[in-house]
C-alpha cells in the first residue's frame, strides 16, 4: 500500500480539521505514554538498563560485520537458510522465489515493519501471491487499504465504528456492530482459518543473536507463532541492525521493550526460533536497504540502535496531533523522521522539521538514541543539500543579515513595533500563519535597549 | 554477491570498537518476596494463579474451573484427565480443536509473570498457542526474580524452539480495549506446585 | 561579580518588562550587571531552521558582546541552551569556549551560582508553571517525567519562596507548548493545537497566571489566551520573583 507523498505540515492541517478526533488520538496515545511511565518507574534500575541497552547496541554497531558473519554461521548450523538482500527489491524477490519454488500462492504474515519499508505486499500481489496480515491491527489497515499509522499500534488512528464497518463489509459481521470483543472474535475466526490453511508464513524479527544463530519474535496476539508453527515454510525478514551479540543480552532488551512500548512488563509471547521444526523449512533474509550506508554517517548512525518500541511516537506531542500517516513512511514519528532521510532525502526533507525539538523522545528511548539532536542535525544537512524551500532561504538569509548588525536590528525592531501599533492589519492578517489562531504580542513603544539607555547607561 | 557487498560496506562504515557493558543488577528479594511478586504479576496478566501441594489438588481445581472438550497434556501424571502427548507424530494442525493443554514450564519470572517453555516440554511448538486454554505447571522453587536471572538459568541450554509466555493471547488493537484471545488461548491458568 | 545581561531579541522588542525585572532582580542580589548594547540575537531562529551557517556573523557578534564577563545571564532557557550547545565561530576562540561555559539561564543562576535561599517577593495568585522544554530537558532546570529519577525543580524552588503564591498541579506537567521557533508558523496547525491544549490544562486547573522561564513559550500561549479572550494571563518568572 503506497502512501501518497505529501508533506507533514499539509497532512497535519488535514488531520486537524476534526479537532475532537485529534483530541481522541492524542489522549489514546498519551494514555500509553502514562502506562509506559508507570511500568518504567516501577523498575529501580530503569535508567541503568537504558544505559546497558545503549552500550550493547553501540557495541553491536561497532562490530556489525563480525556479528553478521557469526550469526550466519550459527544459523546455518541450526539448519536455517540464510539470504542476503542489498535492497528492498532484492528482499522482495528472495521472498517471492522461496514461495514460487514451493508453489505457494497464499501466505500469512505477522507484523514486520521491514516488509512495509520494502513494499512486500504490493510486490507479491503483483506476482500473484496473496498476503494476509495476521496482526489484528495490521489486518484492519490492510482491509482498509491503508498503511499502518504506528509501528506497534497499526490502527491506532481508527475508531471502532470504522473497524466495524470494514468487518461488516469484509468479514460479514453485523452491520453497525462495533464492540471490540465481538470484532476481535470475528477476526479470530477468520485468521484461524488463515493460519490453518497457509503453507508459508512470514514473520519479522525483534532480535537476532549472533552467539547462537537464533532469533526472537515478540507478539501479544500469538500470530507470529500461529503462522510459523503451522506453516511448512517460515521466512523471517530482518534488517541487519537487529542483531545483538549474546543471548543473555535479551535479559536487558526484553525488560525494556514492552515496558517502553505499551507499559506491559513483557509481551505475551517472546518466541525464540533456533531451528526449523522437523520437516519445516526456515529462511532468514538479512536486509541492508541503506543501513550499511547509514552506518557510515557519524552523526546519524546511532538511530540504527532502534528496537522499534514506538515510545517516541507515543510521547511526541506532534505525532499525537498529526497522526502516523502525516509522516508518509512505514516508520512514523520522531524515529521515522531521523531514519527516513537516510533512504530518500528529497522525499523526506519535511520530516526533521516536524518537531519542536522538545526532547521528550530522547528521554523515553530505551536505547538512548539522541533523537532530537539528530533532528537538529538533519535540518542542517537538508538545508546544505539544497532541500530548503526558496522562500525560507530568502527569509533566513534576511534574518541572518538583520541580526548580525546591531544598527539594522534596532531599526527593524522599531519598525516592526511601530507597524504593529499603528497599522496592525499589515501584520495581523490572513497571510500571517501566527495570526490564524493567535493574537500578535502587544508592541511596546520602547524596547528594553531604549529603556536601558535612558535608565542605566552612563 | 549481495553478501560480500553488504559485509564489505558494513565493515568499512562501522565505527571504532565500543566495548560491551558488564551487566550487574543485584537482586535483594528473598524467595517469598519473589513468589509474591510473581503471583501479583500473574493477576495483572489475567492469569488465574493457584498454589497447590500436589498434582491431585491441581486436578481438582482444573475439574472445577473448566468445562469439557479435548484436553491434552505433556505431563504423564495428568494422563488420567487428558490425552498424553509423548511425541509429535501428527501434523500440528491436528491440535486445532484442543480445548485445553496442560503443560509444564521450566521456571517463572517474578518481575513479569512469564514462564519459560521449550519445545521438548510441549512436543508440538504450536500447542501452547493453538489451545483454547493454557494450563501451566511450575515448581515452587523455580521462580527467578528477573530476566537477567532467567537468562543465567537458560545459559547455554539447548533448544530448537522456546518461548516466554506471559498470559493468554491478547490484543488491544481496537481503540486500546483489551480483548483476551486474539488468536491463541483465551484463558490461562498457572499452578505453582510444591516439589515432592 | 561582573554579570552580562543577555536579553533575547524578541524580549528586547516585545517584552521589555521581562528584561527590566531580570535586571532588577540580579541587582537586588548584589550583582554588578551590564547590558552589552550591541547584542541582537543568539542565532537560534536560523540554526533551528537548518540555517546554522547563516548565523555565523550573528555568532561573531555575540562573542564580541559577551567576552570577558564572569557570568552571562539570560531570562531564557532556550537561548541559553542554544549558546551552550551551538555558539561556534570560524575563529574557534578561547572567548567563545568561555562564553559557552559561563552562560546561565536566570533561575539556574539564582539557585546554583547565587544559591538564593530567600526572595522578598509577593504574588498572591494561582500560578501554573509551564516547563519550557529547552530549559527543562536541555538545561535540566527541572526533573523530567520521562525519567526514573528523583524530582527537583529549580524554578519551582524559587517560586516556592514567593509569598502568597499557589502553584497549581497540571494534568501533564511537562508537555511541550508547541512554539518551537519557526515551527510555530511552518507547522501552524500543530503548533496552535499544542498551544490550545497546554492552555486548556492550565485553565482547567484554575491558573490565574501561566509562568515559565522562557518568554517564547509564553508569547505563543498568550496569543492563544488572548484570542480565546481568556482571563488567564502569562507572566515571566522574573516578573514574579521581582514582584512586590
Amino acid at each position: 500500500m503506497h502512501t501518497e507523498v505529501t508533506n507533514h505540515a499539509d497532512a497535519s492541517v488535514d488531520f486537524n480539521k476534526d479537532e475532537p478526533r485529534v483530541d481522541w488520538h492524542d489522549k489514546t496515545l498519551w494514555f500509553i505514554r502514562e502506562k509506559r511511565d508507570k511500568a518504567s518507574h516501577g523498575i529501580d534500575e530503569w535508567e541503568q538498563l537504558r544505559e546497558y541497552a545503549s552500550q550493547i547496541k553501540n557495541n553491536t554497531l561497532s562490530r556489525l560485520s563480525e556479528y553478521l558473519i557469526e550469526f550466519e554461521g550459527k544459523a546455518k548450523e541450526n539448519g536455517i537458510i540464510v539470504h542476503w538482500a542489498s535492497d528492498a527489491k532484492q528482499h522482495n524477490h528472495i521472498v517471492y522465489s522461496i514461495l514460487h519454488q514451493q508453489n505457494v500462492t497464499r501466505m500469512s504474515k505477522s507484523k514486520s515493519m521491514l516488509t512495509e519499508e520494502c513494499g512486500l505486499n504490493e510486490y507479491l500481489d503483483e506476482h500473484g501471491i496473496e498476503v494476509i496480515d495476521t496482526d489484528l491491527g495490521e489486518r484492519i489497515v490492510q482491509l482498509a487499504k491503508e498503511p499502518p499509522s504506528h509501528i506497534v499500534l497499526p490502527c491506532i488512528h481508527k475508531k471502532k465504528e470504522e473497524i466495524g464497518e470494514l468487518f461488516h463489509e469484509h468479514l460479514g459481521t453485523e452491520k453497525g456492530a462495533s464492540n471490540p470483543e465481538y470484532l476481535t472474535a470475528a477476526a479470530r475466526a477468520h485468521l484461524r482459518e488463515t493460519f490453518l490453511t497457509r503453507k508459508a508464513a512470514l514473520t519479522g524479527v525483534n532480535f537476532a543473536i549472533a552467539e547462537t544463530g537464533e532469533f526472537v519474535v515478540c507478539t501479544n496476539e500469538g500470530n507470529a507463532d500461529m503462522g510459523a508453527h503451522l506453516a511448512d515454510v517460515h521466512i523471517a525478514s530482518m534488517g541487519i541492525e537487529k542483531l545483538i551479540p549474546e543471548r543473555k543480552h535479551l535479559g536487558v532488551f526484553l525488560r525494556l521493550l514492552a515496558r517502553s512500548a505499551t507499559g506491559q512488563p513483557i509481551t505475551t509471547y517472546s518466541s525464540h526460533f533456533k531451528k526449523p521444526r522437523s520437516g519445516q523449512e526456515m529462511h532468514i533474509v538479512l536486509v541492508d536497504n541503506g543501513r550499511s550506508i547509514h552506518l557510515g554517517k557519524e552523526d546519524f548512525r546511532n538511530a540504527l540502535k532502534c528496537i522499534r518500541c514506538g515510545a517516541c511516537m507515543n510521547t511526541c506531542p506532534v505525532y499525537r496531533r498529526s497522526g502516523g500517516h502525516s509522516y508518509h513512511n512505514a516508520v512514523a514519528g520522531p524515529i521515522g523522521s531521523i531514519l527516513t532521510p537516510n533512504m530518500d532525502m528529497k522525499k523526506n526533507a519535511d520530516l526533521p522539521f516536524a518537531s519542536t525539538l522538545c526532547g521528550s523522545c530522547t528521554n523515553v528511548c530505551p536505547v538512548k538514541i539522541d533523537i532530537h539532536d539528530q533532528l537538529y542535525k538533519w535540518r542542517q544537512v537538508l538545508v546544505q543539500e539544497g532541500y530548503a524551500p526558496a522562500a525560507k532561504k530568502v527569509s533566513m538569509n534576511m534574518m541572518g543579515w538583520v541580526l548580525s548588525s546591531p544598527k539594522v536590528y534596532d531599526m527593524a525592531g522599531k519598525a516592526a513595533r511601530w507597524t504593529l501599533r499603528n497599522t496592525p492589519f499589515a501584520i495581523s492578517n490572513k497571510m500571517n500563519p501566527w495570526f490564524k489562531e493567535r493574537e500578535m504580542p502587544e508592541a511596546p513603544k520602547e524596547s528594553f535597549k531604549e529603556w536601558y539607555k535612558k535608565n542605566r547607561s552612563q | 554477491m549481495s553478501r560480500e557487498k553488504i559485509l564489505q560496506q558494513v565493515k568499512e562504515n562501522q565505527p571504532l570498537l565500543s566495548p560491551l557493558p558488564v551487566i550487574d543488577i543485584t537482586v535483594t528479594m528473598d524467595e517469598t518476596a519473589i513468589l509474591n511478586q510473581f503471583l501479583s504479576k500473574l493477576e495483572m496478566l489475567h492469569i488465574a494463579a493457584f498454589l497447590a501441594n500436589e498434582y491431585d489438588d491441581v486436578k481438582d481445581i482444573i475439574h472445577r474451573e473448566t468445562n469439557g472438550g479435548r484436553f491434552v497434556t505433556t505431563i504423564s501424571e495428568f494422563r488420567d484427565m487428558a490425552t498424553l502427548i509423548e511425541h509429535s507424530t501428527e501434523i500440528p494442525h491436528s491440535l486445532e480443536d484442543v480445548q485445553a493443554a496442560i503443560i509444564p514450564a521450566h521456571f517463572g519470572v517474578a518481575e513479569n509473570g512469564a514462564v519459560w517453555i521449550t519445545e521438548d516440554l510441549v512436543k508440538y511448538r504450536v500447542l501452547p498457542f493453538i489451545a483454547q486454554q493454557l494450563i501451566v505447571i511450575v515448581k515452587r522453587g523455580h521462580i527467578v526474580a528477573n530476566m537477567h536471572q532467567a537468562y543465567e538459568k537458560i545459559a547455554n541450554t539447548s533448544y530448537d524452539f522456546a518461548a516466554f509466555i506471559a498470559g493468554p493471547s491478547k490484543t488491544a488493537d481496537i481503540e486500546q480495549s483489551l480483548v483476551l484471545g486474539a488468536h491463541g488461548p483465551k484463558a490461562m491458568m498457572l499452578f505453582v506446585v510444591d516439589e515432592n | 561579580m561582573n554579570v552580562a545581561l543577555f536579553i533575547p531579541c524578541y524580549v528586547d522588542q516585545f517584552y521589555p518588562q521581562v528584561a527590566i525585572a531580570t535586571l532588577e532582580l540580579l541587582e537586588k542580589f548584589g550583582c554588578k550587571v551590564s547590558y552589552p548594547l550591541k547584542q541582537t540575537c543568539c542565532g537560534q531562529p536560523m540554526a533551528n531552521s537548518g540555517f546554522e551557517h547563516v548565523s555565523n556573523a550573528c555568532n561573531t557578534l555575540f562573542v564580541e558582546n559577551f567576552a570577558g564577563y564572569d557570568y552571562i545571564v539570560s531570562p531564557s532557557g532556550s537561548c541559553t541552551l542554544h549558546i551552550k550547545d551551538h555558539l561556534h565561530t570560524k575563529a574557534h576562540t578561547e572567548a567563545e569556549t568561555q562564553i559557552r561555559q559561563r552562560v546561565y539561564e536566570l533561575t539556574e543562576f539564582l539557585t546554583d551560582v547565587l544559591k538564593v535561599k530567600n526572595i522578598k517577593a509577593k504574588f498572591p495568585h494561582k500560578v501554573g508553571m509551564h516547563q519550557s522544554c529547552h530549559g527543562q530537558r536541555g538545561l535540566k532546570l527541572s526533573q523530567m517525567t520521562e525519567l526514573n529519577a528523583p524530582y527537583y525543580s529549580k524554578p519551582g524552588e524559587l517560586l516556592n519562596m514567593v509569598e502568597g503564591i499557589e502553584i497549581i498541579t497540571l494534568d501533564r506537567p511537562d508537555e511541550c507548548c508547541g512554539f518551537g521557533g519557526t515551527f510555530c508558523v511552518a507547522e501552524e496547525a500543530i503548533s496552535a493545537k499544542m498551544g490550545k491544549d497546554r492552555v486548556a490544562d492550565h485553565v482547567k486547573n484554575q491558573a490565574e497566571y501561566i509562568t515559565a522561564a522562557d518568554m517564547s513559550c509564553l508569547m505563543h500561549l498568550e496569543g492563544i489566551l488572548k484570542r480565546q479572550q481568556s482571563k488567564t494571563k502569562v507572566i515571566h518568572i522574573a516578573e514574579i520573583l521581582n514582584a512586590g
